[in-house]
């Protein structure tokens, strides 16, 4: 197929190497430097989706960034990607591209009947049309607007590329490398200061590659590649290419993407496909340019409508034609260099301009080419489908209210220039407060509130020379300020072609009789009649106008839009622009793939995983983990075909009747040591600290200063001022900044160090009548008898060589162990448990069978230590010291907290014996109350007991102290299930405690 | 992205750090009598300032240190930063 828009000669491309690609299956080729839009452009295909929400034909509208609806979804090495600009995506060999927003096909779309219909889809429509009846949403509403819209399909599959995050620090960084980027860049990298500027596009230089200037007797062009020479060369410079500046957050933290592999067929080997550079930077130099504004005129959004700048970088950068017959519509003398480039490369071109009168050196130039140009003229509608066909246009009154007689003439595309808009989108994320600009009808940034200021067209100025002079000016001065150089720059000779200034129109007025849709804003398909009736419905402020009628939102974020809405509703409400004031510009500045965001953190990589010492040994006995924070935890050891259920009941059965061993290493461990010890852990536990002997452990609890329960543990003191404190395991690191808060900021005056030994020992809790029989075989020499280690005493040990610490405590009710050795010798410890415990039946237990063991006991853990509950509640008020204050006490009086009908834990059986109670359910007096159904209390724990054989919860329950007894429901809306239960001790096994004193 | 300079360790990312609260609260001496009016205030009641605002911070990730810091609520703009033992002036 030949190109049949691609210009002889001319532009920046690689003619000796084609490339060839696929657009919605049809096979085409290209050139190297090309962009998708620019071959697909050059092929002669204009029809590249449908809108959004009309479904109507959508072309190109821009050349890069700014382009609003030129969106593909990508395909490439077996990927996809959606919300791809063809503007922007380089061409690769093998590139696939399909449309968006269009089934079946985008030659015919369903969904184009919105376009028919759209007397049904004003503003607001959503809102309106998708309301009612309820029940339509699930089932008809949503999956209809999934299928009809979107900007493209995220693929459901693992992302295989790789994509990195990496963190920058430098003196300047600047956004854009066209003339002010690199003039300043320059100046500051020539005082020594460290520099990052960056370049959004694949080539650097911005306008110095489409613009007709001579600077210091080179092209734009040449002065922009000696410069980025040069800078390349420096040390102190890093210049990127592909690379977009997308968000300016606090404390002048920038983030920018670089596009590594994106146009590449693939990505090469140890390359990331992008990187995410979070960029701390002393100064910020905006140079991101302006964007041509459109204007507004009847079937504005028909494919072959575009940017006067879109088609003259087409022709000067890509060397490819947007059409041959075109029409230029302008209010200024941009649309002129468009016209004359038109010219030069043997297309005549038709200007129409909204001036009168205008003259300036370009106009001249323009019509000694013999160029036909039309003062007073607009373009009133365009023509045309799939494709601009023709274009009515007519002669506008001075005054701009008044049409004349509308004639019709063919053309193939309209340039429009409506004037130029500063890209102000990062200096407004800063927290800049714009100002607007009535010489050029947009907002330029005003005040900075971070280290940053704008440069050139950024920030309103247009000329060349102007702008090098005060980019060169400002790399100078900001970077002098921080390395002391001073090396001055000479200025070149700037020589460009003087304009004059432009025309404030930016709206055709509709002809008599007729109701042409005049587009605003392209993404969203926002006309002109939308924020009409926005504005009749009553929304005034310009947030809500844009969440009404979408305008300036999604991807977008208004490039094109922004001012031209801002023109309508401050005509409507007769305002001037800047007293209706523009909307948040938010980051991204453009969209920004998922994968770079989350870089490396993906999958084993999201979180750590913390495994203990003897984690491979539970590996090799069939364990079935359970994530515990970021720990990983037996959950149980399958034997056989046993499930969950069965093998849990089994291990705590086992624990019951022989011994059983549990891996408790996760269990959070703070070593405390100082003379003031003792007087911190009596403040910070609720009962008495001072009078702990050495060799003994004591159980605590810790509370908030609101009188909540933080935590629980034993602590033991290893010596005079030595102490070793255990926490749960989802709260170790809670309780160390706790403790570390009131030793720095409370009570400094206390000599106490705290620190986390958690990793530093290997812990197995041995537990089971038997227990004692497995201790004496792990430790000949010592004592363990009820004397020599009584319940709760603590002693050293010798186990088979290794030093290990002993604490006679028990989560599980029975005689129970904790042994604790040094991490390196967990897995031997854990191998000597077993082989010396074999004879006496012991068996590993995991987390499912330790809650069973522990609920019917009614020890409470982390489900009854909610961040809800206070002592009481837990039938800890036995532990709260009557003598002396601690934290949290003082709360405690308050008068909720003391109420005579308090909540409080209590056991729960079902009446049947049978049924098992969901965790979570409620506990109702009468199960067939009328709603809502007022709660008792709720369930926090479930099990098999496997004492009494039937199912046992725990429930926090108001009044929970005269409730034994009673007969109530336990409701499970959730599952569908009423329950009939029976309220009883919360201590279902051994009320008395003998066993662990045994 | 917060960029906080730890006395203890010099400038670093807000990442490094958790938040504490309002820093010029003063816990009420062990043992004291205070009116339930007191108590609430200090454990409960706070002015939630727009503008300057001294606040806790601990350098979770670095020293491990407590330390205050002098921020603009509004502008999240840093003014000065203290260690634990500093006054707040
Ligand atoms: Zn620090």
């Amino acid at each position: 197929m030949t190109q049949s828009f691609r210009l002889e000669t001319g532009g920046l491309i690689n003619r000796d190497k084609k490339i060839s690609f696929k657009f919605n299956g049809k096979n085409y080729f290209g050139y190297e430097g090309d962009t998708l839009a620019s071959a697909l452009i050059a092929n002669g295909v204009h029809l590249i989706g449908r809108s959004f929400k009309y479904h109507r034909p959508r072309g190109f509208f821009g050349a890069g960034v700014d382009e609003p609806y030129a969106i593909v979804q990508l395909y490439r090495n077996g990927e996809t990607e959606p919300n791809i600009k063809a503007t922007e995506q380089e061409l690769f060999e093998g590139l696939e591209a399909k449309s968006v927003n269009c089934w079946p096909s985008v030659n015919f779309d369903v969904g184009a009947i919105n376009n028919f219909l759209k007397i049904f889809l004003p503003a607001g429509f959503y809102y309106k049309t998708f309301m009612w009846p309820k029940s339509f949403w699930y089932k008809i509403y949503e999956p209809f607007i999934r299928k009809a819209a979107g900007l493209g399909t995220a693929s459901i599959k693992h992302d295989k590329e790789r994509y990195e995050h990496k963190y920058e620090y430098c003196d300047l960084l600047i956004t854009g490398s066209g003339p002010s980027g690199l003039a300043s860049a320059y100046s500051a990298a020539k005082n020594g200061a460290k520099v990052i500027l960056a370049e959004d596009k694949s080539r650097f230089g911005g306008t110095l590659l489409t613009s007709d200037v001579n600077i210091g007797n080179q092209s734009g062009k040449e002065w922009a590649d000696s410069i980025v020479s040069e800078l390349k060369e420096m040390s102190n410079v890093t210049i990127k290419n592909r690379s977009q500046v997308f968000g300016y957050y606090d404390h002048n933290m920038l983030v920018m993407s670089e596009r590594i592999s994106d146009h590449l067929p693939e990505t090469k080997k140890y390359h990331p496909k992008q990187r995410l550079w979070y960029i701390r930077a002393k100064e910020v130099l905006i140079s991101s340019g302006s964007i041509e504004r459109p204007i507004v005129f009847g079937n504005n959004d028909t494919p072959g409508v575009m940017l006067s700048s879109a088609a003259k970088e087409y022709m000067k950068v890509y060397g490819v034609l947007v059409g041959k017959k075109p029409i230029v519509f302008t209010n200024n003398d941009s649309g002129y260099e468009t016209a004359i480039e038109f010219k030069k490369n043997g297309v005549d071109p038709i200007i129409l301009d909204t001036r009168k009168e205008p003259q300036s050196e370009i106009i001249e130039e323009a019509k000694n080419m013999n160029i036909d140009v039309k003062n007073s003229y607009v373009v009133v509608a365009a023509q045309g489908y799939k494709k601009v066909k023709s274009a009515d246009i007519a002669k506008i009154s001075d005054d701009k209210e008044e049409l004349g007689s509308v004639e019709n003439i063919k053309c193939d595309c309209i340039c429009v220039s409506g004037f130029w808009t500063p890209t102000i989108h990062l200096a407004s994320q800063s927290g800049n407060k714009t100002k607007f600009n009535e010489d050029i009808d947009a907002f330029v940034p005003g005040t900075s509130k971070q280290n940053e200021k704008t440069l050139g067209a950024a920030n309103g100025i247009y000329t060349l020379e102007e702008t090098l002079k005060d980019s060169f000016e400002r790399g100078n001065q900001l970077s002098k300020e921080i390395t002391n150089n001073d090396n001055k720059v000479s200025f070149p000779n700037v020589v460009e072609k003087k304009s004059t200034v432009h025309d404030k129109f930016w709206c055709v007025p509709l002809p008599k009789g007729k109701n042409y849709k005049r587009f605003l804003d392209f993404q969203n398909d926002v006309a002109v009649s939308d924020i009409e009736i926005a504005l009749k419905e009553g929304y005034r402020s310009i947030e809500h106008v844009k969440r009404y009628t979408t305008l300036g939102m999604a991807t977008d974020q208004g490039k094109t839009s922004n001012l031209n809405g801002l023109q309508l509703v401050s005509k409507i409400e007769n305002k001037v622009v800047p007293a209706v004031g523009h909307t948040t510009f938010r980051p991204p500045y453009s969209p920004v793939s998922i994968g770079a965001i989350v870089g490396r953190e993906v999958g084993k990589h999201s979180k750590p995983t913390r495994k203990s010492p003897m984690h491979s040994w539970h590996e090799k006995n069939n364990a079935v983990f359970v994530d515990a924070g970021v720990w990983l935890r037996p959950r149980y050891y399958k034997r056989g075909d046993e499930n969950l259920f069965e093998a849990s009941k089994r291990e705590a059965k086992n624990v019951r009747t022989n011994v059983g061993v549990c891996d408790v290493t996760t269990l959070g461990k703070i070593d405390i040591k100082g003379p003031d010890a003792a007087e911190l852990l009596n403040r910070v536990y609720t009962n008495a600290w001072l009078k702990l002997p050495v060799g003994k452990a004591r159980y605590g609890v810790m509370l908030r200063e609101d009188g909540i329960v933080m935590d629980d543990g034993t602590t033991t003191r290893i010596s005079e001022n030595h102490y070793h404190m255990t926490t749960t395991t989802a709260q170790a690191a809670n309780v160390l900044s706790h403790l570390e808060y009131y030793l720095q900021l409370v009570w400094p005056e206390l000599n106490v160090n705290v620190v986390s030994t958690t990793e530093q020992w290997a812990g197995a809790a041995i537990a089971g009548p038997k227990s004692r029989e497995v201790l004496k075989k792990l430790f000949p020499n010592s004592d363990v008898t009820n004397e020599g280690l009584p319940f709760m005493g603590y002693m050293e040990g010798d186990l088979f060589g290794v030093k290990a610490k002993i604490f006679r405590i028990s989560f599980s009710g029975e005689l129970a162990y904790e042994v604790n050795v040094e991490s390196d010798y967990g897995y031997f410890m854990w191998e000597k448990i077993i082989e010396v415990g074999e004879e006496f039946g012991i068996q590993p237990y995991g987390t499912e069978a330790l809650s069973t063991l522990r609920i019917e006991m009614g020890h409470v853990a982390g489900s009854e230590l909610d961040g809800r509950t206070i002592p009481y509640d837990n039938s800890l008020e036995g532990l709260l010291s009557k003598k002396k204050d601690f934290i949290g006490k003082r709360s405690l009086s308050r008068k909720a907290f003391a109420a005579e009908d308090r909540q409080k834990i209590v056991g729960v059986v079902p009446l049947d014996k049978k049924t098992s109670i969901p965790e979570g359910s409620h506990l109702v007096k009468d199960s067939n109350a009328p709603l809502p159904n007022p709660k008792l209390g709720y369930i926090s724990a479930s099990c098999w007991s496997v004492e009494h054989d039937n199912p046992f919860s725990l429930a926090i329950l108001k009044d929970g102290k005269n409730m034994i007894g009673e007969k109530l429901f336990v409701m499970s809306p959730l599952k569908n299930k009423v329950i009939p239960v029976e309220i009883v001790s919360s201590h279902y096994v051994d009320p008395k405690g003998e066993r662990v004193r045994s | 992205m917060l960029h906080i300079k730890c006395p203890h360790c010099g400038m670093r990312s807000q990442n490094e750090f958790s938040y504490g609260g309002d820093a010029t609260v003063k816990r009420p001496e062990l043992g004291e009598e205070i009116s339930d009016h007191d108590w609430d205030n200090f454990v409960y009641n706070r002015k939630s300032l727009r503008g300057k605002h001294w606040e806790l911070w601990q350098h979770l990730s670095g020293c491990r240190q407590w330390i205050k810091v002098q921020r603009d609520t509004a502008t999240h703009e840093i003014f000065k930063t203290l260690k634990a033992n500093e006054d707040i002036s």
